[in-house]
């Protein structure tokens, strides 16, 4: 393995290649059962509790394949505008590998479930590309190893595996990019927001939660370079396995300029598979393979044919929600905001609950200002997403319902959600606990204003002669006295009133 | 048709994952030609414009529900394993990565 | 009394059900006579002892008790090593299987149990079914009870030696190429290859998964019937099942008749290769059928003549895959994991030690017809011939109802004979083999002796796909002119072990 790469600049590459794509994404599909057989596929169970004969691939056993893989293959096909095969087979793809119980994976061939489709991205400037796809099909994920004996926990240096086959055999959807061209310097950004819109639409269909943390989707960059203003590909490289949209976009950075230090020294690309690095943003060799790959497809024997008919793929078209790109261009208008604004929200993962609060009675702007400020920074603070939070869209929604009927001002209703997140209760209840709510009894506020002017004679005088600005103080007094429970607009209204103030 | 060699039949056996011993893959090699070529005549056919035939009869849309079905215990599961560690199959060390 | 293992299954339930005999007599003659001859014909690799006698003191409980009991209920039965059986060990033949007890029942170990059969045990076959001998097997050869220096066929070997040598009166077998009707005839019993999709393959440990097929053994046409009742019908575990009613096989083989029929023989399945007294055995049948009033109609299927070709591209390809998952590591043999090597290694070194040189072949065989640049020509071929022979079944379909021919071009040959010549011995399945291609039914059942060696020759019956019944309605009939010509059943002539 090679510890050292040379790279030429960023700049530099570009100025004298031109990059070209491939992107492969595996998402695990949220289907109860596996895809062959009726094993269950929640996460986090003991090891080898949620095998059978099928999955653990025993002599005799036999698939039979899950009605609703199919149907998420085809909402995944339609979503991306793909067509949907009138038939299709199933194929085995043979090779020996210790985490697949049947030395073969049940995937798709020459016959895909869905193929010729595309699917528009937008990039950070709101500019929309059109990546091509090539195809999506139906296939099976395999077991996990554990290596142990070595040190890293990684393969190399370990004394033996351990395999746990309860993954074995949940359904996979491939999604397989045509060769993307005409990006240029935007390819990584590209692939970053490609990953990102396909997430997107596999949730907005409801067949996955597509958590790349968690290994539920998956992308393998396929790049090449090929001299500016040349048609012909270049030898590609096929860098597997990265599990994070910033990460996407790193290793096509990565290996734009590898490979162009590589071609610019007079050196050639090996075609050959490479990991990506978090820590360093780098990629290494894989395997090299000293024999071609041979997978001896054929098409799977203990299955029969797919062939959805027309009248099934029209209802499941007609059962698709809106799709993310349209969702957010038409909410983007109706809020008003920009495309920039649009984009933080997304990136924070708060489309969906800023519109369950909307949904559940907020206004727009107050519904984006909590989960955009005070909750974005708590779910920072805590590392979770915003949908961890322990607050519900609902619950926001009767937050800004407190404010709006000023029962709660700003910095009060930070102290509720703060509440609610602690786990105090729904908004009323800490309110009533806390005893957040703002001081609107006339009497104890004018009683807390006599002792503030008496307090701070100076100031009083400065505002009788007309400085209005200095009545900042004495609000600010009230409100300490009052344990910030006062109505800050009715407090200085009440000062300049006892001083005889106009405001101006 | 091309006659099998040696040398064909060790590549076959890496793919196939067998240790062929080298007086096998001499015996084997003469089998293998005997036979292929033998079976080779089907390729008579191979310009005809006929459908293939990959399963016996014409079925179509054999699907199961997504029901959970109860899984084999892990003891089960286990039973037949040459060894085992933790709840896990254990296997030598594993030198590519696919 | 008549002698218990020589009773047939029909017999035997219905004298258990009457209280006539129990089922647990009937086991224990059984099993008595397995311990008397099976060392001399090697028909068990496994013998359930306490399992069958468990299952037999469960049935005379249940009659006891007054219930229902199932046609075949108490009846013996040998189970081909190739299913699945919980708790009791599934080995295949294979030495890479030695030990390995399945933790689950095929669908049809299931369903015998459900019927009250009594499962006596494990039968000898070809390692994986990849034979026509049964001399593959890892546990060594079975005999052929008519005569132990030869093969009882292959692969059901020990199916067919048990029920020949009266070890079991009903058997199972799996029919790949031709391992039920190929056995059946060189021991003078009867076997059925139902239609594809007739019987689940679930916990069939699969050979070829496009051509494999369980199928009932016997020594007469009805019990086979009783048998093949009791394990078709559909099964959602497999997706290849077919989802219909089972054809009426009993009703069939209780009023065997060709009166009218038109009864297709095929010119190809005729020439070199056939013995003089097998092709003389065949006329005889044929001019019985007309005696007993079928139209004889003759037929040319041409693309039979490419079938055994297209068979040993399609089944060694199909095997290559299924025999993939026996790697060492999650059941079965594991060999050189010393700590010096690989997975990858123990993988093939494992592969090495338990698998036999037919096994080997096959598997290198698939591999090859399977790889890239040669998939068309072999492959790809192969199924396009599979169609032409679909073609020349429904053609010939057209014109009759069903189809004759030899079973086999020779009748049993001597063990050792054909070991290392893969092709002579593949010759075995030259009239078998079509009918797994095309996935339609066919049965072997005896047709007398070869003047030249006075040993068992088949006729094979051929029907379309799901008129299984159809094989029945002619066995029976054919059978009994036969019973009657000889005075006795052919195994009769068989000589005592
Ligand atoms: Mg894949
Ligand atoms: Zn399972």
């Amino acid at each position: 393995m090679t510890t050292t790469t040379d790279l030429v600049s960023y700049e530099d590459a570009l100025a004298s290649y031109d990059p070209v794509m491939g992107l492969e994404v595996h998402v695990e599909l949220g289907t109860k059962t596996k895809m062959f057989c009726g094993c269950s596929t929640s996460l986090g169970a003991d090891p080898n509790t949620q095998t059978c004969p099928v999955c653990l691939g025993l002599p005799g056993a036999l698939p039979v394949v899950n009605a609703t893989g199919v149907e998420s293959a085809i909402r995944i096909g339609l979503a991306l505008n793909c067509e949907i095969a009138e038939w299709c087979r199933f194929a085995r793809k043979n090779y020996f590998y210790p985490d697949m119980p049947k030395n073969f994976q049940t995937s798709q061939y020459d016959e895909p479930i869905a193929f010729n489709g595309y699917l528009d991205v937008q990039l950070e400037d709101g500019e929309t590309f059109r990546v091509e796809i090539e195809r999506a099909h139906m296939e099976e994920d395999t077991g996990k190893s554990t290596h142990v004996g070595g040190a890293t926990g990684r393969i190399h240096g370990a004394s033996h595996s351990l395999l746990d086959y309860n993954r074995a055999g949940i359904p996979l959807i491939e999604i397989v990019t045509k060769p993307i061209e005409g990006a240029g310097e935007r390819a990584p950004e590209v692939a970053r927001a490609y990953v990102r819109e396909l997430r997107e639409v596999i949730r907005a269909l409801g067949v996955s939660e597509a958590r790349m943390e968690m290994g539920q989707m998956r992308c393998d960059v396929n790049l090449s370079l090929r001299p500016n203003g040349t048609e012909k590909f270049g030898t590609r490289s096929e860098t597997k396995n990265v599990n994070s949209l910033r990460s996407v976009e790193r290793a096509a950075r990565f290996e734009i300029q590898r490979h162009a230090a590589v071609l610019s020294s007079g050196g050639t690309i090996v075609q050959e598979t490479r990991h990506f690095h978090e820590d360093t943003g780098s990629t290494t060799s894989g395997r090299v393979k000293e024999e071609a790959e041979d997978y001896r497809y054929f098409p799977e024997p203990d299955l029969v044919p797919v062939a959805p008919s027309r009248e099934w793929v029209e209802e499941i078209r007609a059962s698709l929600p809106e799709l993310p790109l349209v969702r957010r261009n038409r909410l983007r208008e109706e809020w008003g905001i920009s495309g920039t604004d649009m984009q933080a929200i997304l990136n924070a993962g708060a489309l969906d609950p800023i519109v369950a609060t909307i949904d559940a009675g907020a206004d727009a702007a107050s519904a984006r200002k909590w989960w955009m400020g005070e909750l974005a920074r708590s779910a920072n603070e805590s590392g979770k997403a915003l949908d961890e939070l322990a607050i519900t869209p609902e619950q926001v929604a009767r937050v800004t319902e407190l404010v709006a009927k000023g029962d709660l001002n700003d910095k009060l209703a930070r102290q509720v959600i703060e509440g609610v997140l602690a786990g105090e209760g729904t908004p009323d209840e800490v309110v009533d606990k806390r005893g957040l709510k703002v001081v609107s009894d006339e009497g104890a506020l004018t009683a807390a204003v006599d002792e503030a002017i008496a307090g701070n004679p100076a100031i009083a005088d400065k505002i009788r002669g007309g400085k209005v600005a200095a009545a900042g103080a004495l609000v600010g007094a009230v409100m300490k006295a009052t344990r910030g429970q006062a109505d800050a607009a009715r407090v200085k209204e009440l000062i300049l009133q006892k001083l005889g103030v106009e405001e101006g | 048709m091309p006659g099998i060699t040696r040398e064909e039949v060790a590549h076959l056996a890496r793919l196939a994952r067998l240790e062929l011993k080298p007086e096998e893959l001499d015996h084997f090699a003469g089998q293998l030609d005997d036979i292929i070529g033998a079976v080779a005549r089907v390729s008579e056919v191979a310009d005809q414009d006929v459908p293939p035939t990959s399963h016996p009869l014409p079925l179509t849309n054999v699907m199961r529900p997504d029901e959970v079905r109860p899984s084999l215990t892990p003891e089960q599961a286990l039973s037949g394993a040459p060894a085992q560690e933790q709840q896990r199959f254990k296997v030598p060390q594993i030198l590519g990565e696919e | 009394m008549t002698d218990i293992i020589k009773l047939t299954a029909a017999e035997t339930a219905a004298r258990i059900a009457s209280g006539e005999l129990t089922a647990v007599e009937v086991t224990e003659a059984h099993l008595a006579r397995i311990e008397a001859v099976d060392e001399k014909v090697h028909a068990f690799l496994h013998v359930d002892r306490e399992g069958a006698l468990a299952q037999a003191r469960a049935v005379d409980a249940k009659r006891e008790r007054g219930e229902k009991l199932g046609p075949l209920a108490g009846v013996p039965l040998a189970l081909k090593d190739i299913f699945t059986t919980e708790g009791v060990p599934t080995t295949v033949g294979s030495k890479i299987l030695e030990g390995w007890i399945p933790p689950y029942d095929a669908t049809l170990t299931k369903r015998l149990k459900a019927a009250d059969v009594v499962i006596l045990g494990k039968t000898n076959m070809d390692e994986f079914a990849m034979g026509s001998s049964t001399e593959n097997s890892a546990y060594g050869p079975t005999g052929n009870p008519w005569d132990l220096t030869r093969i009882p066929g292959g692969s059901g070997g020990g199916s067919s030696a048990a029920l020949a040598a009266h070890m079991a009166p009903l058997a199972i077998g799996t029919d790949t190429g031709g391992s039920i009707r190929q056995p059946a005839a060189v021991t003078g019993t009867v076997g059925v290859k139902p239609t594809y999709g007739a019987v689940s393959r679930y916990g069939m440990v699969a050979f070829s998964s496009s051509l494999d097929q369980g199928g009932p053994c016997a020594r007469t046409v009805l019990d086979a019937a009783l048998l093949h009742e009791v394990i078709a019908g559909h099964d959602p575990m497999d997706s290849t099942s077919i989802d219909a009613p089972v054809p009426p096989v009993v009703e069939a083989a209780r009023n065997g008749s060709v009166e009218g029929m038109r009864v297709g023989v095929v010119k190809q399945f005729r020439g070199e290769g056939y013995q003089a007294g097998v092709v003389q055995r065949f006329d005889e049948s044929v001019a019985l059928l007309k005696d007993l009033g079928a139209e004889i109609v003759e037929l040319d299927c041409p693309s039979f003549d490419l079938a055994l070709s297209a068979y040993y591209l399609i089944a060694p390809s199909e095997c290559s895959s299924n025999l993939a998952r026996f790697d060492g590591l999650r059941y079965g043999l594991r060999t050189g994991d010393d700590g010096t090597h690989s997975a990858e290694e123990v993988t093939s070194l494992t592969r090495e030690a338990g698998f036999g040189p037919e096994v080997k072949r096959r598997v290198m065989l698939g591999t090859y017809a399977l790889s890239s640049g040669y998939y068309d020509a072999y492959y790809g071929s192969a199924q396009k011939v599979r169609t032409l022979i679909k073609q020349d079944f429904d053609k010939a379909f057209e014109q009759v109802d069903v189809i004759v021919s030899p079973t086999t071009p020779t009748t049993a040959f001597p063990i050792g004979e054909r070991a290392d010549d893969p092709m002579a011995m593949y010759l075995a399945d030259l009239c078998t083999i079509p009918t797994n291609l095309a996935g339609n039914a066919a049965m072997s059942l005896p047709c007398g002796l070869a003047p030249e060696d006075n040993l068992p020759v088949g006729l094979q019956i051929i029907a379309p796909v799901m008129k299984d019944d159809r094989l029945y309605k002619v066995g029976a009939a054919v059978e009994a002119a036969f019973v009657e010509k000889w005075g006795h059943p052919l195994l009769e002539e068989a000589p005592s072990l």
